[in-house]
């Protein structure tokens, strides 16, 4: 909205002697960082309300009185404000803190994960004296507690300074932890009823000044002098959050928030987090199970897949692909788990070397990429400080947990409007100013109320079980959007799995073509999905965002191909298809007809039909840049070495071209990247060398400074050499000259598609199906993480509680669920979000969490070729 | 000799049993007040108050109408009364409440009039649970009588009141953690600035906070004019308050005073207030104004009863409670007990107040029951100086609220008068006395 | 389905009713759920969570704040003495020890009958009859050992029924009245009131 730039005023105030000058309305501290002068603190986090109760951060100000003791994390930078920081008052006062944070503080350095990175210990020596004069007893209790499945409590070393306890209420919005008692007592506690399960729990263990608060998976893990540092992106979902990973030994060991501006603001979620342990996976796991990890190429023979060497695997999987009768029964889906450099050398092998156009780095489950790339880009900064946002789109705290923290703040505010339209309720729904909900088929016909006049809403009111919002909510809605859309961010996704795109689509476009100043931000979740698809794998665009229609066939075009024998090959790219397409039985059928050659880091339910599997790098072990929803490029880092035979797919498709006696051009990550700039205009090479947050395609507005890295506030992370650092304009320039890739991009025109598919309401027994997601799934991440796996769901029916009544049958029971394909009886549970006439399944959960494999359940009824999917619901 | 000339302001009724009874305050020109003040403009009112120079008769003693005039500029507001009387030996606004709980009804409309607030909260500590019931019953009495609720005596001004109980914490009397406790929160004081309630109050909101004792005052100041209130007392102490005697005196209990007239020495030992110590012993100490005032010595004795008097002499007045030490009572068993106290008590929000008194507290129990050392005397000095730095009177405080720097008032005074006690202490390693 | 019994549970509704804002309701509430139990359950205090828009982890943040609320069971009577600087000067301590005898059981325990749990408390305001006890937050006056145990003996026998309820119950006078006006009206006379004073004061400027 407003630029802030203009609106700032200064102030003049002197600090210790010197003339500073300072913003209007900074507070103190901030002020005097700044300009050099370091006041110490333990509560204030420059990305949370101060609350000054630490006392540590003490200073003389100039009042009518004199100087008095005031704390510089809680007052505002004034006028004229005389300011001493290294007083012997000042001191005195530090010390004083200190010794009185200390005195009932444990012995426990040697056996705190904190040592070595505590900003108790590290202020101790800058401030406190050497010795204690407390020769009581110090307080005792029993330690550590598990406050949640992940976080454990050491009561003795909480210096009750509350940043886990805002963290939690004020940026996560789970206030299940809070201080409980009076005076020297005062402990963080969960509710017995309700333990400390946020999927952000893990960020209060960052934060934490001391060892109070450490994290299950890392306790005793590693000392913070023996680790190593590499700043790099998160791949886990496609937000691309700032991280730190650190390594000891060539072993992963820890993953840390860094501080971006633009992307996260210094926080993670426990997914992102805890992750790295799958890296690893886990040896004991079958083949079929997302935990293993694939290490060694395999050769299906007699039936089994054996381990072969890389010659004859490579051999192997180009005897199948010239086995085909023409390069058009060759596909490839999948691309997400790749990088950008990987992405474009398979792109490049495929329509180069093989000549096929059926590669699609998505499973039936996203947007059009022409439609993405065709739409006006917001960054995440945009859609959090705009006045309006759109959420047309899945549970974020789900998929995108970071953007939900990033737009939660703004809503809390009340500087951002939401207006929802979801399928099956959200983290958001609370906090949305409207909600408009839909049912599976509706979304373009809202859209349409919105974008026009109210007459879809008798359509709508039309459904057995009425309307789900009113013509007031309408109004309000069109009120907040405005006129051209000007300071409205669409954020747009697909709600519902079990639906086609098409609906959702429509929505989409006549949004954008009605609201023309709007910009838009997708929620294509998957790691690099939106890099991938950048890099031209999808029939449609040719690498740099470049709208090249051809006749290649989607996912799911490529998946009924192959039941009929047009396809006779599947490459995998990535992922594992068993567990990402939702239509099972279609991808069941698909892998049994065709051959299958898996690229792949790790092993999955899809390997039962694979042919040849080549066992790729993923993750911290690999070199490359991503992208992610913003369409920011930023630097893959690796920091350990590739385990077993693992190659990255630079290699392997360079390798395969071989095979055909082709050479791509591409020898390792770094060259790719370059001939990616070169050819194409897109910012790998930029964003490789940039060690900042990365480019934003396009938009050299988009590029902020980095914050001064603050040690207290982030501790672990090594800020030598990532403080204060500006921005390198040589590097964005040349992004910003190279717009080639931008030149080509797709219009709203190219897109192909129905913006007006008739959906016939349901009869009154009907019920559609919403298949939407969970954060802790059968994904390689959560499975092959011993702490996380636990936290996987397992599958149930969610259901109205007014449709469950109807049939009688209580929350916690079960049900009959009958499709076109089949019956089968599940468990159920009522919840009130879920539209009546609707029922609601997670994909991605499992009957049990100890199943054997990862394949999904439930899925069985999902048919990709309706545009939506009926159910009917009967009690046993 | 005690001056008992005055009027009886807020304690009129005493004499009678059923003083808290509707009918015995109709009987005694209940309500009068109240129409008067609906009679006149509420500026009026509210000039008639200032005029009074009526002194917060909570423990801060800040002047009642500058309070006021703060918020008469703000559109919305609220009036919360302070009846969380927790300051140890104070028990004035307990009589208040349980013997006069219509007078308290009565000034709290008369106020909420003056300030043109709808909206009132009586917040009393939850132990005075029979207070509580009178209260409640007060306010019931009154809605039904027409004195309050909507078009009180039809004079187009409408009032709720709502009786609110704490649940046992001492620092929610401080105003800013009471507005938190009335917010539903744990009482964790505010920092001012900027949250000085007039600015920044309930809910966010310009709010008055006033004690329950200055409240009471209302309608005789209605009825007699703030001139009459003002020619009682002397300089800044105007009018009559209650003064809580306890400890060694033979006749403890709430004595209504006029300001400054009388001297600490006629209400200890005049027979017709304190009547003397117990068993005609000698005073030792006296601590003037609850227990985070610094305390006073028999030199001190004829110090007059006003609060700029002890003021002068690097004390408060405070909430006008007086406790008596005589020649048995060991001051550092005192000491101790007071410091448990607030170590008890502290909210814990803040570094200094939360381990410093608790750290104090262990080794002034160390002191007491055995294990005292010589360097312990400096040792707490110090720590009660990086409490409150400069151990000066009005302190300077490194906490947020004044809780922390009421701490080292009773250490500092024990030693600074009682060194000798200390280390007969050290010296037995333990209490002598017992 | 709520914890809270019926009528508790309307009188609940009611506070909320009654605020400005739902939280503020929380220590009244807080206390409700008290009165039922005799003691603050967690399914007790997940509904005051529920009623007050706040979350059961803030509800016992708040709750294990003040004194007056016991999370875990106590006796039906909880006697309370007082030993701060009055009551100490005057035999409180004394006077606590001596209950410890006579109820069986350590400062904050519980007799072993399950009747009486003793507390230590801070002040009381109530100084001049010393040292203060309480029963169950009514004052009961009995400042000599002697006097209190009678007091015990009168509460074990249920003598001292209709003047101490058991403990949690607090306030037994209900609110009758409210405003005989809705909030809506109060609110506009209020705006009434503030344009006129506002229309006073410009003319006075003149």
């Amino acid at each position: 909205m407003t630029d802030a730039l203009e609106t700032r005023t200064t102030v003049t105030l002197t600090v210790n002697g010197r003339e500073v000058t300072a913003t209007k309305g900074e507070m103190l501290i901030a002020a005097a960082d700044r300009v050099g002068t370091y006041i110490p603190r333990f509560c204030y986090h420059p990305r949370m309300e101060p609350v000054g109760v630490c006392r540590m951060c003490l200073v003389e100000v100039d009042g009518p009185r004199g100087a008095t003791l005031q704390p510089a994390c809680y007052i505002q930078v004034g006028e004229g404000m005389v300011v001493n920081t290294e007083s012997e008052k000042v001191k005195k006062a530090q010390d004083g803190v200190l010794e009185f944070l200390l005195a009932n503080h444990p012995l426990d350095c040697p056996v705190c994960d904190k040592g070595g990175e505590c900003p108790l210990q590290d202020q101790t020596l800058a401030h406190g004296s050497g010795e204690t004069r407390f020769i009581e007893e110090k307080r005792h209790f029993p330690k550590p507690i598990e406050i949640g499945e992940l976080v454990l409590l050491d009561r003795e070393r909480c210096i009750q300074c509350s940043r886990c306890t805002r963290f939690a209420s004020e940026v996560a919005g789970d206030a299940q932890i809070d201080f409980a008692g009076r005076g020297d007592n005062i402990e963080v506690a969960p509710s017995p009823t309700e333990p400390f399960d946020s999927v952000f729990s893990g960020n209060t263990v960052q934060i934490c000044p001391v060892g109070a608060l450490t994290a299950k998976p890392y306790r005793f893990t590693a000392r913070p002098w023996d680790l190593e540092q590499v700043e790099s992106t998160c791949t886990t979902c496609a937000v691309g959050c700032r991280v730190a990973v650190q390594s000891s030994s060539n072993r992963l060991t820890r993953v840390l928030g860094m501080d971006s501006e633009a992307v996260n603001h210094g926080w993670l979620c426990d997914k992102g987090r805890f992750t790295i342990d799958s890296v690893v996976g886990i040896d004991e796991a079958p083949l079929t199970d997302s935990a293993r990890r694939i290490m060694e190429p395999m050769i299906r023979r007699n039936g089994e897949l054996e381990a072969a060497t890389w010659g004859e695997a490579l051999r192997e999987a180009a005897r199948i692909i010239s086995s085909a009768t023409t390069p058009s029964a060759v596909g490839a889906i999948g691309g997400a788990a790749l990088t950008n450099e990987g992405a474009f050398a398979w792109q490049r092998f495929f329509r180069g070397v093989v000549g096929t156009d059926s590669i699609d780095a998505q499973y039936g489950d996203g947007l059009d990429p022409v439609l993405v790339a065709a739409l006006p880009r917001a960054t995440i900064n945009e859609a959090a400080e705009a006045c309006t946002v759109v959420l047309l789109t899945g549970d974020l705290r789900e998929e995108l947990p970071v953007l939900f923290l990033r737009l939660r703040e703004g809503l809390v505010k009340g500087t951002t409007n939401a207006v929802e339209m979801s399928a099956s309720g959200s983290a958001l729904s609370a906090l949305s100013r409207v909600k408009l909900p839909i049912r599976p088929g509706e979304a373009h016909l809202v859209a349409q109320a919105i974008a026009t006049d109210d007459a879809p809403l008798a359509t709508l009111a039309s459904h057995p079980h009425g309307g789900l919002f009113t013509s007031a909510d309408l109004v309000e809605a069109r009120r907040l959007i405005g006129d051209d859309g000007s300071g409205v961010v669409f954020v747009v996704g697909r709600p519902n799995v079990a639906e086609s795109a098409a609906p959702i689509e429509a929505a989409i476009r006549i949004f954008a073509e009605r609201f023309p100043q709007a910009k838009f931000l997708p929620t294509l979740r998957r790691g690099n999905v939106n890099g991938a698809l950048d890099m031209g794998l999808t029939p449609n665009l040719a690498p740099g965002q470049q709208f090249a229609p051809t006749a290649g066939r989607s996912t799911l075009e490529q998946l009924r191909a192959a039941t009929t024998g047009e396809q006779s090959v599947i490459v995998s790219l990535g992922g594992d298809i068993l567990e990402n397409v939702v239509d099972t039985p279609l991808a069941s059928a698909a892998l049994k007809a065709a051959s299958l050659i898996a690229v792949t880091g790790h092993g999955g339910p899809s390997l039962a039909f694979a042919d040849v599997v080549f066992p790729t790098t993923v993750m911290h072990e690999r070199l490359g840049t991503v992208t992610n929803i913003e369409g920011r490029v930023s630097l893959l880092a690796p920091k350990v070495t590739p385990p077993g035979s693992t190659w990255p797919d630079v290699a392997i498709a360079s390798e395969l071209a071989e095979e055909f006696g082709q050479n791509l051009g591409l020898s390792d990550p770094e060259e790719t990247a370059n001939v990616i700039e070169a050819t194409t205009g897109y910012p790998c090479g930029s964003a490789m060398r940039s060690a900042m947050e990365g480019v934003v395609v396009g938009r050299i507005d988009a590029q902020t400074e980095r914050r001064l890295l603050d040690p207290m506030a982030f501790p672990g992370i090594r800020s030598a050499d990532l403080v204060g650092i500006a921005p390198r304009a040589g590097s964005i320039a040349s992004s910003d000259a190279s717009v080639a890739g931008v030149a080509s991009r797709p219009a709203l025109s190219n897109v192909a598609g129905d913006i007006n598919p008739v959906i016939p309401m349901p009869d009154t027994y009907s019920l559609r199906l919403v298949v939407d997601r969970t954060i802790y799934d059968n994904g390689a991440a959560v499975r092959g993480t011993e702490a996380l796996r636990a936290l996987a769901p397992t599958s149930v029916l969610r259901v109205n509680p007014h449709d469950l009544t109807r049939i009688g049958v209580t929350s916690g029971g079960a049900v009959r669920l009958t499709s076109a394909r089949g019956s089968e009886v599940i468990a159920v549970v009522a919840e009130a979000a879920v539209p009546r006439g609707c029922v609601a399944l997670r994909h991605g959960t499992l009957v049990t969490t100890n199943a054997s494999d990862s394949a999904n359940v439930g899925n069985w009824i999902v048919d990709s070729e309706q545009v939506v999917v009926e159910v009917r619901m009967e009690s046993l | 000799m005690a001056v008992l000339t005055a009027p009886k302001i807020v304690s009129s009724r005493s004499e009678y049993t059923d003083s808290h009874s509707m009918s015995r305050y109709l009987a005694t020109d209940g309500f009068t007040a109240l129409r008067k003040a609906l009679s006149m403009h509420p500026e009026a009112v509210a000039t008639e108050v200032d005029s009074a120079s009526l002194l917060g008769r909570g423990g801060a003693g800040f002047p009642a109408g500058r309070k006021w005039s703060m918020l008469r500029k703000a559109p919305v507001s609220y009036l919360v009364v302070n009846g969380d009387e927790s300051e140890p030996a104070t028990f004035k606004d307990h009589y208040l409440i349980e013997r006069e709980p219509h007078q308290l009804v009565e000034g709290v409309t008369i106020a909420a009039y003056a300030l043109q607030v709808s909206q009132a909260f009586i917040y009393i500590r939850g132990e005075f649970a029979l207070g509580l019931e009178r209260l409640q019953q007060a306010v019931n009495d009154a809605y039904e009588h027409g004195a309050l609720g909507s078009d009180i005596f039809g004079s187009g001004f409408s009032l709720d009141i709502i009786v609110h109980p704490g649940a046992g914490a001492y620092i929610c009397g401080e105003e800013t953690a009471l507005i938190e406790a009335l917010e539903g929160k744990r009482g964790f004081p505010r920092i001012k600035p900027p949250y000085f309630p007039a600015a920044i109050g309930l809910y966010g909101q310009p709010t008055v906070v006033n004690n329950v004792e200055t409240m009471a005052n209302m309608p005789w100041i209605v009825n007699n004019g703030g001139a009459a209130f003002a020619a009682l007392g002397q300089g800044r102490s105007t009018g009559t308050r209650l003064f809580a005697l306890s400890g060694r005196v033979k006749n403890p209990g709430v004595y209504e005073l006029e300001m400054v007239k009388n001297t600490f020495r006629d209400i200890i030992f005049d027979p017709a207030l304190g009547g003397g110590i117990i068993g005609d012993k000698k005073i030792k100490a006296f601590i003037p104004g609850g227990v985070s005032a610094p305390w006073f010595t028999p030199e001190q004795l004829d110090i007059p009863l006003g609060l700029d008097e002890v003021a002068e002499q690097a004390s408060m007045l405070g909430s006008g409670s007086i406790v008596v030490l005589d020649e048995d009572s060991c001051v550092v068993r005192a000491a101790w007990r007071i410091t448990k106290f607030f170590s008890r008590e502290s909210c814990g929000q803040c570094t200094p107040c939360r381990e410093g008194s608790g750290w104090l507290e262990r080794i002034m129990y160390r002191m007491e029951h055995g294990g005292g050392r010589r360097e312990d005397l400096d040792l707490l000095l110090d720590l009660c100086d990086n409490i409150a730095p400069g151990l000066s009177w009005p302190p300077q405080q490194t906490t947020i609220c004044v809780l922390g720097p009421s701490i080292p008032s009773s250490i500092h005074s024990a030693i600074t008068n009682f060194r000798d006690d200390f280390i007969a202490h050290v010296d037995h390693n333990g209490c002598p006395h017992d | 389905m709520s914890y809270l019994r019926p009528d508790i549970r309307q009188r609940a509704d009611e506070l909320v009713a009654l605020y400005p804002q739902k939280r503020s309701a929380m220590l009244p509430l807080l206390h409700l759920a008290q009165e039922q139990d005799g003691y603050l359950t967690d399914e007790g205090m997940a509904e005051v969570a529920e009623l007050t828009g706040t979350s059961p982890a803030e509800v016992r943040g708040t709750a294990s704040f003040y004194d007056m609320f016991h999370l875990e069971p106590v006796g039906k009577y909880v006697v309370g003495v007082c030993t701060n600087i009055a009551c100490l000067l005057s035999g409180g301590e004394e006077l606590l020890e001596h209950a410890t005898k006579t109820l069986g059981c350590a400062v904050g325990g519980t007799s072993a009958d399950g009747l009486f749990t003793l507390e230590e408390t801070e002040c009381l305001a109530d100084c001049s009859v010393v040292p203060v006890v309480q029963v169950n937050h009514r004052f009961v006056r009995t400042t000599t050992p002697d006097a209190l145990d009678a007091l015990i003996s009168d509460l074990r026998n249920g003598r001292r029924d209709d003047e101490i309820p058991p403990h949690g119950t607090l306030i037994r006078v209900r609110r009758n009245g409210g405003l005989r006006a809705p909030r809506a009206q109060v609110a506009a006379e209020r705006e009434a009131a503030q344009t006129a004073r506002e229309a006073r004061a410009a003319k006075e400027t003149k």
